[in-house]
This record gives C-alpha cells, structure tokens and sequence, in this order.
C-alpha cells in the first residue's frame, strides 16, 4: 500500500513540485511586497507578545536574565506553533478547497496532503533561516544541539500529517468538525506552554499539561534555543507513539474513504 | 492498447435519513446499514474494441457523466469492474484547473502535470500547442485575461497535445467559435484514424453518426440499446418524443435498416411512395427529375390539428431536406375519424447520387415532441442516380449553368 502511494506521487512529483511552486508564486503575485508577509505575519505577532508580556507584565524566565531571552523563548514555540497550525487548518481544508479537481480530474489524491506539507515546510524554512540569523547576529547560537532540530521537525511532522489527514477526511463529511478544530486550536495554543514558560504553573497544573503531546515537543525546541540544550528524547516517546498511530489511522480512513469523498463534495 | 470493457458497472450514492445516521453508522461497530443506495447506473456492460468509436446517447439525467466520471476514474464505482488498456485522455471539463493569474504558458504546464506529464515532456510539446491553439502572443498573458473561446483553445491543445490511446469526449467540445470546432473535430478524426478509441457523449445526432462505429443509449441508469448509430438515435429521438400512451417499435427492414415507429396512434401513415411524372412508383430517381412524394395518412381519432413533416436522410442519416406542412402554413384543422388525407410533395430531385430514406412524422405542431401522433423512420427508401447530368460530386445538384469567357488579347505577345 505505501509502495503504491509512493509510486503514484513518484510519477505525480511534476504535479507536486509545480502545485507548490504556483501556491508560493500566487500568493504573493499581485502583492509589492511579495514573500516579505510570510515574515512580516509572525513577526509582528512576536513583537506584540514581547511587549506585552516582558516588557509590559515584566515577565522573565527563571534564571535568565534579559529581555532578549523571552523573545528567543516565545519564537521558539511560536514559530513551530505555527508549523502545525499551518499542516493542520491547510489539511483539514485541502479536500474542499480542492473539491471542483477532485470532481473532475482524475490524479492520486495522495498529493494534496503532499503539496500542503511541502508548502508549509517552505514558509517555516524561511521562517526558521531568519530567526537562526538573528540567533546568530545577537550571539545566542545554540551550537551543536541545532543538530536536533531536524529529528524534532521530522517527528512534529509527522504527527501534525496523521491528524491533518484524519481532519482532512473527517471534515469532507463533517463540515462540524472543521469548526470544531479552530476551536481546539485556540485552547490547546493556551494549553501549552509557548506564551509562558511551564515552570511558572503549580505543581498539578504542570502533570495535567504533560498530557498535551506538544508540551515536550515545544519544550524541547525552547531549551535548544534558549540554552542549546540537547533534548531528552525518552520524553519525545508518547509524541512518537501518538504521531505514528494517528498516521496509520489516517492513512487508512484516507485509503476506505477516498472514493467516497468525492459523492460528498 | 485502447482496449475498454464495462462488466456489471452500477454506481449508487448513499443517502442517509438524517446528518446523524452516518456518524453513527461510522462510530457504532456492526450497526445496521443506516442508509439508503440510490442507483443512477445499474448493470452496463460494454467491451469497446481498440480504434473503434462509440456515442453515448440519452436524456439529461440517464447517467452519461456518472458512466464517463467512472471510466476516467474520477468517481469510484459501486459494484463492477472498469478496465482499461494504454494511455486516457478526457476532455470532460476543459480549462479546469486553470489559475487565471498565471500566464497560458505556465497553465499549460500545469495542466500538463495534472495529467501526470513531467516539465520536460510539456516543454517538448509546448510549441506543437502553441500552434494549435492559435492564440498569438496572448500565451504569455495572464489567463484572466483570455476569452472563454481562448480558454478553451488552450485547454483543448493542452489536453490532446499527445495522441492517447483512449479519448473520452463531453459534449464539452461545442463551445467555442466554427473554426475552431472544426480544427478540433479534424484532431479527433485523425486521432481515430492512428488507432485511438474513442467514447463521445452527444446529443448532436450528425455528429455521433458520422464519427461513431456504435452507440449506446442509456436509460434511467440502464443501457437500453447498444447498436447501429443510426438505429439507437431513431430509437433515442422517438424516445424524446415518448409520452404516455405512446408506442415504440422497431423492425428490421429487409435491406438491413431498423426502422423505429412511435407515437400515440391517433393517426397514422398508410402508404409512402415516390412518383415519376407518369405518376408512377419509383424507387430511384434521376437527378434533376421532377418527383412526387405521396403520403396517405389515415385519421384514427378526432384531432384539432395535424401537420405532416418528412425528411430526406442520406445513408449515414444525416438530413438532407425536412419541411412539414406547419411551416408551409398547410396544417389541417378539427380531422374526424375515418377520414383520411393524401399529401403531395412536388419537388425536382435535387440531390447527388446515393441512397437515401424519408421519414415521416404526424403531430399537432411544429416539432413532434409536443404531441406525437406516429414517427416512422426509413417510411422510404430510394436511390438517386445520374443518368442525365454531367458525372458531378456531392450530395445537392446545383445544376451550376458555366459560362466562360476568355480575353481576346494575350497578355505577353508570342514571338513570330
């Protein structure tokens, strides 16, 4: 079943390749400021969170001591917040907004969930460049521990895909469960530990977030970045665990779903 | 290659009774069947050989484009078996897909790669749809830009810029302009001629008859014939006309031909002959000889109104010369039963050499999808030959009279 899926993408990849090249370029076609917005969006949501929360609230980290570090501290999680966000409100999406194709055209569908990935990996790629420039400019590399950044990415990836592609299939007979979704974001963005540092909650508060998959995830990506910490990968273990089994269900509710979807749209 | 066979095909959509039985029927493990199928395709069965060229026919709703969808694979059938053989083309919906801010150009790649193309084969064939398409330097200019017309001659070149070795075709084909039209339809042609199957859905009776070996004719989600072009659209137009009460009936003629007779029966033709000016039955005519065309016509039931049409069909049954006596401001008002009308249609047999048969039909108006008291194709069938006039080509006799006349003086002197 992979080997057929990769087969078809195998002789699709000038679909693929050409699809995500012609979302970047019309995105921002008309615009004078072209790809700038995928950077300028983040940033100011990371200014305004900086002001608020360090300056304004007077807000540090325990045992750090300047303003810079909150920042690093909040791009950290924000920044691959929104790597998943982006992968799970696109997947969730990607059958409708695709509906007159997927009607009259006959390609693996399989792709769809592939051009949303690569897409997204391209704004995080820029978006990622920048901030490890600025890491770099303020004098705050994190070394070596980088390395680990591509095993995080990879598994964030991997767990964001399987549960875009269950939303993905579920949304095209469920429209509820789109809207659903944009709610669960919003608790589970607060729900996790990017704006505040974890440390800074009560003792019970803290064992109930571990239960959120992300919270070691992010955790892990902010020590790398603000202490150039490698991460510790046996807490990585439920996330990987969660990440595959939500891959594996969407690949199967994808594979028994797929002919029916398009009765649906 | 090009081989299609159809077994058992069927295509049914779920219904279900409330927006709640389908999550229920997903979430509760071995809970009834909470929804109800329901069938727009049932049991088609086809074999289409390679290189062989076949119509689907029928009314709006029969199921044409559940049949095509499933053989594109775009939707998925229910029960049965599709298979294919070699490389498919379809032009269902030409110019989807495309981004109108991108130029022609890069939509064409695009459009390409939808159909599993790589960048190179694209840009190999990119000026042979260039020239196809006929669009000038608008091809490097944002598609929003481009008229429905361009639009779809893009979509056209894009779509046939490699001979497929199966071609689907929707009625998609009649937009835009005659040239055009005719540009595409040569592609087709020639297409079939290197080997291409083809399937066309059309209502367009010449053209499913000029192009296709057979035809379907698809039914409230059956097939309901699979024939002779001519005979499934005889078969399909009296359909069209089919109201309650209304027969249809079919028999072979002995010269092979299937005649289709329908209607409501409230009057009916006797007799059909084609006379010499001796007013003698014929069954071939010179050209140029003046003829009578006589129709007896037997009133069963009272009517208020009766107009008689015929048509001329040549062999391949595309009409040569229809009128009806509405339009000739001839039709018969308030018929009683019993009674009984002889028609006369003089005329000089204007056409070329060749076979030719009348259809006749009886109705209250202009066309006989009103009311459609009989409809009888192949009422005659006659040949016209060319004794008399010069050996010409062509199915119209214009009878061209040539007058010639050549300039006394030489343009360049010839030398003593």
């Amino acid at each position: 079943m992979l080997l057929s899926l990769y087969r078809s993408l195998r002789s699709y990849r000038g679909f693929i390749l050409g699809s995500v090249k012609r979302e970047f370029q019309a995105r921002y076609r008309n615009s004078l400021f072209g790809a700038l917005w995928t950077v300028l969006n983040p940033l100011s949501m990371i200014v305004v969170y900086t002001v608020i929360f360090s300056h304004i609230m007077r807000a540090r980290l325990p045992g750090v001591d300047d303003g810079m570090a909150y920042s690093v501290y909040l791009c950290a999680g924000l920044l691959t917040w929104g790597l998943f966000s982006e992968i799970t409100l696109r997947c969730q999406n990607m059958f409708l907004e695709n509906a007159n194709l997927l009607k009259k055209i006959s390609f693996p569908r399989i792709c769809l969930p592939v051009i949303v990935l690569l897409n997204a990996a391209i704004n995080f790629a820029i978006i990622i460049g920048l901030f490890l420039g600025f890491l770099l400019i303020t004098g705050r590399w994190p070394g070596m521990a980088l390395l680990a950044l591509l095993p995080l990415l990879a598994l964030q990836v991997l767990f964001c895909a399987g549960l875009g592609m269950i939303l993905g299939v579920l949304n095209v007979f469920f429209r509820d469960v789109g809207q659903l979704f944009a709610i669960c974001l919003q608790f589970w963005f607060w729900l996790t530990p990017i704006v505040y540092p974890l440390s800074i909650l009560p003792e019970w508060v803290q064992r109930l977030l571990q239960l959120n998959p992300l919270t070691n995830l992010i955790g892990s990506y902010q020590n790398l970045f603000l202490y150039g910490q490698w991460p510790v990968w046996s807490s990585l273990l439920p996330i990987l665990l969660i990440a595959v089994l939500l891959c594996v269900i969407g690949l199967r509710l994808f594979r028994q779903r797929v002919g029916e979807m398009v009765d649906e749209l | 290659m090009g081989h299609i066979r159809v077994t058992g095909l069927g295509k049914a959509y779920k219904q279900y009774p409330t927006r709640w039985s389908r999550l229920a029927e997903w979430l509760i493990p071995f809970s009834p069947m909470r929804h109800r199928q329901h069938w727009v395709l049932q049991d088609v069965n086809f074999d289409i050989a390679p290189g062989e060229a076949v119509g689907i026919v029928g009314v709006n709703g029969a199921g044409k484009s559940t049949l095509l969808k499933m053989i594109t694979g775009t939707t998925q059938p229910t029960c049965g078996q599709i298979r294919l053989e070699g490389r498919v083309a379809a032009l269902l919906e030409l110019g989807m897909g495309f981004h109108p801010d991108f130029t022609g150009r890069q939509n064409a790649v695009m459009a390409g790669q939808l159909l599993g193309m790589q960048v190179e084969d694209i840009a190999a064939l990119m000026p042979d749809i260039e020239r196809f398409a006929e669009i000038g330097e608008a091809i490097d200019h944002p598609v929003r830009t481009y008229s429905s017309g361009m639009q779809m001659r893009l979509a056209f070149s894009v779509a046939t810029a490699r001979r497929p070795d199966i071609l689907i075709v929707d009625e998609a084909l009649s937009v835009g302009d005659a040239y055009f039209q005719h540009k595409s339809f040569d592609r087709i042609r020639s297409f079939r001629k290197a080997g291409t199957t083809l399937l066309i859905v059309s209502h367009d009776r010449s053209a499913i008859q000029s192009i296709c070996d057979s035809a379907i004719l698809l039914e409230g989600g059956r097939m309901a014939m699979h024939d002779k072009p001519e005979a499934v659209m005889d078969y399909y137009n009296a359909l069209l006309a089919e109201r309650e009460g209304q027969t249809v009936r079919q028999e072979t003629l002995a010269g092979g031909q299937v005649q289709t007779v329908s209607g409501t029966g409230e009057a009916g033709i006797l007799s059909v002959r084609l006379l010499d000016e001796r007013e003698r039955a014929i069954d071939a005519a010179e050209v140029g000889q003046p003829v009578v065309l006589e129709v007896q016509v037997e009133i069963r039931q009272d009517i208020e109104r009766l107009v008689l049409g015929f048509m001329i069909k040549d062999r391949l049954g595309q009409a040569m010369y229809g009128i009806n006596t509405h339009r000739q401001n001839q039709a018969l008002d308030d018929l009683r039963a019993g009674e009984r009308v002889t028609y006369r249609f003089a005329f000089v047999m204007g056409l070329g050499k060749g076979n030719y048969s009348v259809a006749l039909s009886l109705s209250r108006l202009d066309s006989h999808l009103d009311r459609n008291f009989e409809w009888r194709d192949y009422g005659l069938v006659f040949h016209v030959i060319n004794n008399r006039e010069e050996d010409f080509v062509g199915c119209a006799w214009l009878g061209a009279r040539t007058s010639i006349s050549r300039s006394s003086e030489p343009l360049v002197e010839r030398a003593p």
